[in-house]
Protein backbone atom coordinates (compact mmCIF):
# COMPACT_ATOMS: atom_id res chain seq x y z
CA UNK A 1 0.00 0.00 0.00
CA UNK A 2 1.39 3.48 -1.08
CA UNK A 3 0.44 6.78 0.97
CA UNK A 4 1.62 9.90 0.80
CA UNK A 5 1.17 10.50 4.65
CA UNK A 6 3.99 11.91 6.78
CA UNK A 7 6.14 9.30 8.98
CA UNK A 8 8.75 10.00 10.32
CA UNK A 9 11.28 8.27 12.40
CA UNK A 10 14.34 9.42 14.34
CA UNK A 11 16.71 7.68 16.84
CA UNK A 12 18.05 10.14 19.46
CA UNK A 13 21.17 7.72 20.45
CA UNK A 14 21.86 10.38 22.73
CA UNK A 15 19.10 10.74 24.81
CA UNK A 16 18.19 7.18 24.51
CA UNK A 17 14.59 8.31 23.05
CA UNK A 18 12.99 6.78 19.75
CA UNK A 19 10.35 9.75 18.22
CA UNK A 20 8.11 8.19 15.40
CA UNK A 21 5.47 10.54 14.08
CA UNK A 22 2.84 9.57 11.30
CA UNK A 23 -0.29 10.78 9.71
CA UNK A 24 -3.83 8.45 8.99
CA UNK A 25 -6.40 9.03 6.73
CA UNK A 26 -9.33 8.89 9.23
CA UNK A 27 -10.79 11.19 11.91
CA UNK A 28 -9.00 11.30 15.52
CA UNK A 29 -11.88 9.19 17.50
CA UNK A 30 -10.83 6.23 14.94
CA UNK A 31 -7.13 6.14 15.32
CA UNK A 32 -8.00 6.97 19.20
CA UNK A 33 -9.94 3.61 19.18
CA UNK A 34 -6.72 1.88 17.36
CA UNK A 35 -4.75 2.58 19.81
CA UNK A 36 -7.02 2.21 22.88
CA UNK A 37 -8.67 -0.80 22.01
CA UNK A 38 -7.39 -4.45 22.87
CA UNK A 39 -9.35 -6.14 20.20
CA UNK A 40 -8.30 -3.08 17.39
CA UNK A 41 -4.67 -2.94 18.73
CA UNK A 42 -4.37 -6.90 18.67
CA UNK A 43 -5.35 -6.33 14.51
CA UNK A 44 -2.16 -4.08 13.75
CA UNK A 45 0.68 -4.28 16.51
CA UNK A 46 1.73 -7.53 15.42
CA UNK A 47 3.95 -7.32 12.40
CA UNK A 48 3.51 -10.41 10.36
CA UNK A 49 4.28 -13.39 10.77
CA UNK A 50 3.46 -12.80 14.61
CA UNK A 51 -0.07 -12.12 16.16
CA UNK A 52 -0.89 -9.92 19.27
CA UNK A 53 -2.89 -11.62 21.88
CA UNK A 54 -4.33 -9.50 24.52
CA UNK A 55 -5.11 -11.58 27.48
CA UNK A 56 -6.78 -8.46 29.16
CA UNK A 57 -6.76 -4.35 28.74
CA UNK A 58 -7.64 -2.02 30.95
CA UNK A 59 -7.47 1.60 29.82
CA UNK A 60 -7.53 3.51 32.70
CA UNK A 61 -4.52 5.42 35.04
CA UNK A 62 -2.90 2.62 36.60
CA UNK A 63 -5.03 0.12 34.66
CA UNK A 64 -2.71 -2.52 32.56
CA UNK A 65 -3.09 -4.77 29.11
CA UNK A 66 -1.48 -7.91 29.59
CA UNK A 67 -0.49 -9.13 26.07
CA UNK A 68 2.17 -11.56 23.99
CA UNK A 69 3.43 -11.35 20.51
CA UNK A 70 2.67 -14.66 19.11
CA UNK A 71 5.07 -16.67 16.48
CA UNK A 72 4.18 -19.04 14.10
CA UNK A 73 5.26 -21.50 15.64
CA UNK A 74 3.32 -20.73 18.88
CA UNK A 75 6.21 -18.87 20.97
CA UNK A 76 4.64 -16.23 23.02
CA UNK A 77 6.53 -13.29 24.10
CA UNK A 78 4.60 -11.27 26.86
CA UNK A 79 4.92 -7.55 27.91
CA UNK A 80 2.90 -5.38 30.16
CA UNK A 81 1.53 -1.62 29.78
CA UNK A 82 0.74 0.39 32.31
CA UNK A 83 -0.93 3.48 32.00
CA UNK A 84 0.28 6.03 33.85
CA UNK A 85 -1.78 8.77 32.43
CA UNK A 86 -4.81 9.59 29.77
CA UNK A 87 -6.23 12.72 28.28
CA UNK A 88 -9.04 11.19 26.28
CA UNK A 89 -8.32 11.82 22.36
CA UNK A 90 -5.07 13.84 22.64
CA UNK A 91 -2.49 11.96 24.98
CA UNK A 92 -1.84 9.08 27.04
CA UNK A 93 1.47 7.43 29.07
CA UNK A 94 2.61 4.40 29.64
CA UNK A 95 5.02 2.21 30.48
CA UNK A 96 6.12 -0.76 29.25
CA UNK A 97 7.90 -4.05 30.69
CA UNK A 98 8.25 -6.84 28.97
CA UNK A 99 7.31 -10.38 31.28
CA UNK A 100 6.94 -13.62 31.49
CA UNK A 101 3.53 -15.50 31.30
CA UNK A 102 2.93 -15.64 34.75
CA UNK A 103 2.87 -11.17 34.61
CA UNK A 104 5.80 -10.80 36.32
CA UNK A 105 7.34 -8.00 34.93
CA UNK A 106 10.94 -7.66 34.10
CA UNK A 107 11.95 -4.02 35.33
CA UNK A 108 12.95 -1.14 34.18
CA UNK A 109 10.48 -0.74 31.26
CA UNK A 110 10.38 1.92 28.61
CA UNK A 111 8.24 5.13 28.78
CA UNK A 112 6.05 5.25 25.90
CA UNK A 113 4.07 8.92 25.26
CA UNK A 114 1.64 9.13 22.72
CA UNK A 115 0.04 12.22 21.31
CA UNK A 116 -2.70 12.74 19.15
CA UNK A 117 -4.50 15.50 17.04
CA UNK A 118 -6.26 16.13 13.64
CA UNK A 119 -6.38 18.15 11.03
CA UNK A 120 -8.68 18.50 7.78
CA UNK A 121 -9.93 14.88 8.47
CA UNK A 122 -5.93 13.77 8.85
CA UNK A 123 -5.25 12.58 12.64
CA UNK A 124 -1.32 12.62 13.69
CA UNK A 125 -0.05 10.36 15.86
CA UNK A 126 3.58 10.97 17.31
CA UNK A 127 5.17 8.27 19.58
CA UNK A 128 8.01 8.74 22.09
CA UNK A 129 9.61 6.11 23.73
CA UNK A 130 12.46 6.37 26.04
CA UNK A 131 14.63 3.39 26.92
CA UNK A 132 16.97 3.91 30.20
CA UNK A 133 19.28 0.82 28.25
CA UNK A 134 20.55 0.43 25.26
CA UNK A 135 20.04 -3.49 25.71
CA UNK A 136 16.31 -2.95 26.24
CA UNK A 137 16.11 -0.70 23.14
CA UNK A 138 17.63 -3.95 21.31
CA UNK A 139 15.38 -6.28 23.07
CA UNK A 140 12.25 -3.89 22.00
CA UNK A 141 13.30 -4.35 18.32
CA UNK A 142 13.73 -8.13 18.85
CA UNK A 143 10.67 -8.48 20.46
CA UNK A 144 9.32 -7.03 17.10
CA UNK A 145 11.58 -9.11 14.80
CA UNK A 146 11.80 -12.28 16.19
CA UNK A 147 11.89 -14.42 13.25
CA UNK A 148 12.86 -11.83 11.28
CA UNK A 149 16.00 -9.96 11.84
CA UNK A 150 17.31 -12.38 14.84
CA UNK A 151 16.86 -15.18 13.06
CA UNK A 152 18.82 -13.76 10.29
CA UNK A 153 21.60 -12.69 12.92
CA UNK A 154 21.45 -16.33 14.69
CA UNK A 155 21.53 -18.02 11.33
CA UNK A 156 24.44 -15.95 10.06
CA UNK A 157 26.60 -16.81 13.52
CA UNK A 158 25.69 -20.72 12.40
CA UNK A 159 26.55 -20.32 8.81
CA UNK A 160 30.07 -18.52 10.46
CA UNK A 161 30.96 -21.34 12.40
CA UNK A 162 29.92 -23.69 9.92
CA UNK A 163 32.45 -21.66 7.97
CA UNK A 164 35.06 -21.50 10.29
CA UNK A 165 35.34 -25.49 10.59
CA UNK A 166 36.40 -26.36 7.14
CA UNK B 1 31.93 -29.76 19.51
CA UNK B 2 34.86 -29.11 21.03
CA UNK B 3 36.23 -28.25 17.50
CA UNK B 4 34.51 -25.19 17.50
CA UNK B 5 35.83 -23.51 20.57
CA UNK B 6 39.26 -24.24 19.12
CA UNK B 7 38.55 -23.13 15.70
CA UNK B 8 37.30 -19.87 17.44
CA UNK B 9 40.43 -17.92 17.96
CA UNK B 10 40.87 -18.28 14.39
CA UNK B 11 38.00 -17.23 13.21
CA UNK B 12 37.83 -14.19 10.68
CA UNK B 13 36.73 -11.20 12.24
CA UNK B 14 34.00 -9.35 10.34
CA UNK B 15 31.43 -7.48 11.22
CA UNK B 16 28.27 -9.86 10.85
CA UNK B 17 30.04 -11.59 14.00
CA UNK B 18 30.02 -7.84 15.46
CA UNK B 19 26.49 -7.44 15.17
CA UNK B 20 25.46 -10.55 16.24
CA UNK B 21 26.17 -9.53 20.05
CA UNK B 22 23.90 -7.10 22.10
CA UNK B 23 26.51 -5.67 24.20
CA UNK B 24 28.69 -4.99 21.11
CA UNK B 25 26.00 -3.28 19.07
CA UNK B 26 24.91 -1.04 22.29
CA UNK B 27 28.90 -0.19 22.34
CA UNK B 28 29.03 1.54 18.85
CA UNK B 29 25.77 2.76 19.85
CA UNK B 30 27.77 4.42 22.53
CA UNK B 31 31.10 6.00 20.80
CA UNK B 32 29.07 7.07 18.39
CA UNK B 33 27.95 10.53 19.98
CA UNK B 34 31.62 10.52 21.05
CA UNK B 35 35.05 9.20 21.46
CA UNK B 36 35.41 6.73 24.51
CA UNK B 37 38.35 5.26 27.17
CA UNK B 38 37.50 1.58 27.46
CA UNK B 39 36.54 2.55 31.29
CA UNK B 40 33.67 5.34 30.43
CA UNK B 41 32.30 2.53 27.56
CA UNK B 42 32.75 0.00 30.87
CA UNK B 43 30.68 2.43 32.73
CA UNK B 44 27.32 1.92 30.88
CA UNK B 45 26.89 -1.87 31.16
CA UNK B 46 27.15 -4.40 34.05
CA UNK B 47 29.10 -7.02 32.45
CA UNK B 48 32.33 -6.82 33.95
CA UNK B 49 35.20 -5.06 32.68
CA UNK B 50 37.32 -7.35 31.31
CA UNK B 51 34.22 -8.63 28.98
CA UNK B 52 34.00 -5.37 27.91
CA UNK B 53 37.23 -5.09 26.86
CA UNK B 54 36.93 -8.53 25.05
CA UNK B 55 34.13 -6.85 22.85
CA UNK B 56 36.42 -3.81 22.59
CA UNK B 57 38.87 -6.00 20.71
CA UNK B 58 36.52 -7.70 18.76
CA UNK B 59 35.33 -4.42 17.48
CA UNK B 60 38.59 -2.99 16.77
CA UNK B 61 39.59 -5.84 14.95
CA UNK B 62 36.40 -5.82 12.54
CA UNK B 63 37.73 -2.42 11.88
CA UNK B 64 34.16 -1.04 12.78
CA UNK B 65 36.61 0.82 15.99
CA UNK B 66 39.63 2.85 16.07
CA UNK B 67 41.78 3.11 18.92
CA UNK B 68 43.87 6.40 19.30
CA UNK B 69 46.60 6.56 21.74
CA UNK B 70 46.42 9.96 23.31
CA UNK B 71 48.03 10.95 26.06
CA UNK B 72 47.78 7.45 29.03
CA UNK B 73 44.46 6.91 27.53
CA UNK B 74 43.32 4.90 24.11
CA UNK B 75 40.57 6.70 23.04
CA UNK B 76 37.97 4.43 20.90
CA UNK B 77 36.01 5.95 18.05
CA UNK B 78 33.55 4.63 15.39
CA UNK B 79 34.94 3.76 11.80
CA UNK B 80 32.17 5.69 9.66
CA UNK B 81 32.40 4.08 6.65
CA UNK B 82 31.72 1.01 7.92
CA UNK B 83 28.93 1.77 10.21
CA UNK B 84 27.34 2.86 7.62
CA UNK B 85 26.81 -1.26 7.04
CA UNK B 86 25.26 -1.53 11.11
CA UNK B 87 23.31 1.20 10.35
CA UNK B 88 21.77 -1.10 9.15
CA UNK B 89 19.77 -2.57 12.07
CA UNK B 90 18.10 0.61 13.16
CA UNK B 91 16.79 0.83 9.44
CA UNK B 92 15.29 -2.63 10.94
CA UNK B 93 13.64 -0.94 13.52
CA UNK B 94 11.80 1.84 11.21
CA UNK B 95 10.56 -1.02 8.94
CA UNK B 96 8.92 -2.55 11.61
CA UNK B 97 6.98 0.80 12.48
CA UNK B 98 6.21 1.22 8.67
CA UNK B 99 4.77 -2.56 8.50
CA UNK B 100 2.83 -1.92 11.78
CA UNK B 101 1.08 1.31 10.29
CA UNK B 102 0.70 -0.48 7.18
CA UNK B 103 -1.54 -2.71 8.69
CA UNK B 104 -3.26 -0.26 10.89
CA UNK B 105 -3.89 2.05 7.69
CA UNK B 106 -5.86 -1.17 6.45
CA UNK B 107 -7.98 -1.39 9.72
CA UNK B 108 -8.54 2.19 9.77
CA UNK B 109 -10.26 2.11 6.59
CA UNK B 110 -11.98 -1.49 7.34
CA UNK B 111 -13.62 0.95 10.33
CA UNK B 112 -14.79 3.73 8.56
CA UNK B 113 -16.31 1.43 5.67
CA UNK B 114 -18.10 -0.39 8.77
CA UNK B 115 -19.19 3.30 10.33
CA UNK B 116 -20.40 4.62 7.09
CA UNK B 117 -22.56 1.33 6.30
CA UNK B 118 -24.40 1.81 9.43
CA UNK B 119 -24.27 4.02 12.01
CA UNK B 120 -22.71 2.87 15.29
CA UNK B 121 -25.53 2.32 18.26
CA UNK B 122 -22.79 2.06 20.89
Amino acid sequence: MTNHLLFDFTVDKAAKTVSITREFAAELSLVWDAFTKPEILDQWTAPAPLTAKTKYMNFEVGGRRFYAMVSPDGQERWAIQTYTSITPKTNFKLNNAFADQDENPELPGSEWDYSFSEQNGITKVSITIYNESFERMERMIEMGFQGGFTMTLNSLEELLAKLSQR
Amino acid sequence: MRSQVATHMNLRRDIFQAIADPTRRAILVLVAVQSMTAGEIAANFDTARPTVSKHLQILTECELLKAEQMGREIYYSLEIEKMKEIDEWLHQFRKLWEARFNQLDEVLSTMKKKKNDKPSTF
